[in-house]
């Protein structure tokens, strides 16, 4: 066996490789896909900056439930819009962690992706997974996009939230709410925690038209309290699912999501390089601008060279059948 | 391909000043660079770890507490047993001339005294990280 950390190394590098998009990257996922990763499972941990996540991963992953099991943590803050760099501070939250040999930790910038999770992170996690985590912790910044990503890319989505949080509970209904499997209210140890339990008691009562109710759960991250009751409601959301079926037909259509998103992000590549090259989009530009062409008929020119293009495979595809 | 330079920033040692770190780290990512920042009181098992499950592609020590002379060797001396050499090790702080030199000399990268601009630091780690 090979010692442990040429295996985190191994993985380390793995993730980089797919962050970057470094040559060999489609073939090594390719092989994470065909590893066997059954018995994993994916936990989002979302919720405003400064809520406590990190620190409440720090503690679920030290959670008793736990003990011993292979965990891997991905931490996914936004970079700079700006220059592209990026300040990733979750590790210093999860230092009881550090020397735990089963545990694994990866900062990741969201890159280029606008607001959104990085398009690597859902890469990333079945990485983790092929390597051999069987629990896994994406912590998210729970702001616009990167909301509904968490949800395709998790099992149970933990919203993590404080007591200050009611004050823009109006604001939050948009989007942070529906998404909830959990919610943590954090920072319980400060006032407001159990009038704000009420609140959004409340505003689940409106709309309690799920087999599953989100359980609140009022926890103290820095000092763990009632983190081994927030453990305990994500493993029952997560026998919820698996015995409802609905583990399998969500991960079903999150590969389904992922094929159709790599095969758009591929046709898109190929018009650029093969139908439409910038020069060429330039110049029917310019020709717009100056009142010479309208775009629709220009689109229409590409979209029935397209088509025609397609019409020819069809024809391609039907001989080749025909002849098997 | 869009190659990222990552770093781990971290401070080991007991002393709790973490004002100047921050500063760095908040220039590193305004030059570009991903800044992981581990914080304080790392140890060099700590440091190694985290920058092996980082994949960073250097590590940046800020030390005051006067113990470089142990903390550096310690963490190359990790880096070296986890086969973790290809990792720059730099570092800063409160560092006299003669031990700066006996450190740059024994294997470890640039040691930034006080007065060094941050972006002496930043055209250091883009120029050896190519
Ligand atoms: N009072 C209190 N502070 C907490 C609690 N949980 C976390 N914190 C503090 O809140 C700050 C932000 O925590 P962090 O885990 O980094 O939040 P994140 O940005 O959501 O990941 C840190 O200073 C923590 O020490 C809690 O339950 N109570
Ligand atoms: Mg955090």
């Amino acid at each position: 066996m090979r010692p442990q950390s040429d295996k985190t190394r191994e993985l380390a590098r793995a993730i980089t490789q797919i962050e970057n998009r470094g040559a060999g990257y489609e073939a090594a996922m390719a092989q994470f896909y065909r590893t066997p990763r059954s018995g994993s499972y994916r936990v989002g941990i979302t919720g405003p900056p400064g809520a406590g996540k990190s620190s409440l991963v720090d503690k679920i992953a030290l959670n008793s439930r736990y003990f011993g099991d292979e965990i891997g943590i991905v931490a996914v803050d936004p970079s700079s819009p700006f220059t592209g760099g990026a300040l990733l501070g979750d590790r210093v939250r999860m230092r009881d962690l550090a020397g735990k040999k089963n545990i694994f930790i990866r900062s990741m910038a969201s890159r280029g992706s606008m607001g959104g999770l990085a398009s690597a992170t859902k890469d990333v996690l079945v990485a983790v997974e092929a390597f051999g985590k069987r629990i896994i912790l994406l912590e998210t910044v729970g702001v616009g996009q990167v909301e509904l990503d968490v949800v395709d890319a998790c099992d149970t989505v933990v919203v993590v939230l404080t007591p200050e949080s009611g004050d823009s509970i109006q604001a939050m209904k948009s989007g942070i709410i529906e998404i909830a499997d959990v919610f943590a209210i954090n920072k319980s140890d400060r006032e407001g925690a159990d009038f704000f339990a009420m609140e959004l008691s409340a505003m689940l009562d409106l709309k309690d038209d799920r087999l599953w109710r989100p359980p609140i759960v009022k926890t103290v991250a820095s000092t763990g309290d009632g983190v081994d009751e927030l453990v305990r409601q994500i493993e029952a959301h997560r026998e919820y699912i698996v015995k409802s079926g609905l583990f399998a037909s969500h991960r079903i259509e999150q590969i389904e999501r992922r094929i159709r998103e790599t095969i758009l992000e591929n046709i898109g590549n190929m018009i650029d390089r093969e139908i439409l090259p910038q020069a060429e989009l330039r110049a029917a530009a310019e020709q717009v601008f100056s009142g010479d062409m309208d775009p629709y008929s220009f689109i229409g020119g590409q979209i029935k060279m397209i088509t025609s293009s397609l019409d020819n495979y069809k024809l391609f595809i039907g001989n080749s059948k025909g002849n098997r | 391909m869009d190659k990222k330079i990552r770093i781990l920033l971290a401070k080991p040692g007991l002393d709790g000043h973490d004002r100047g770190i921050k500063v760095i780290a908040n220039a590193l990512r305004d030059a570009g660079i991903e800044v992981i920042y581990a914080g304080l009181r790392q140890t060099p098992e700590s440091i190694t770890e985290a920058a092996i499950q980082e994949d960073v592609d250097a590590i940046g020590l800020s030390i005051l507490s006067g113990a470089h002379m142990t903390i550096f060797p310690a963490v190359k001396a990790k880096l070296h047993e986890s086969g973790a050499d290809d990792i720059l090790l730099f570092g800063g702080g409160i560092i006299p001339d003669e031990d700066k030199v006996a450190l740059e000399s024994s294997g470890i990268g640039r040691i930034f005294t006080p007065g060094t601009t941050t972006q002496t630091i930043i055209d250091y780690i883009k120029s050896s990280i190519a």
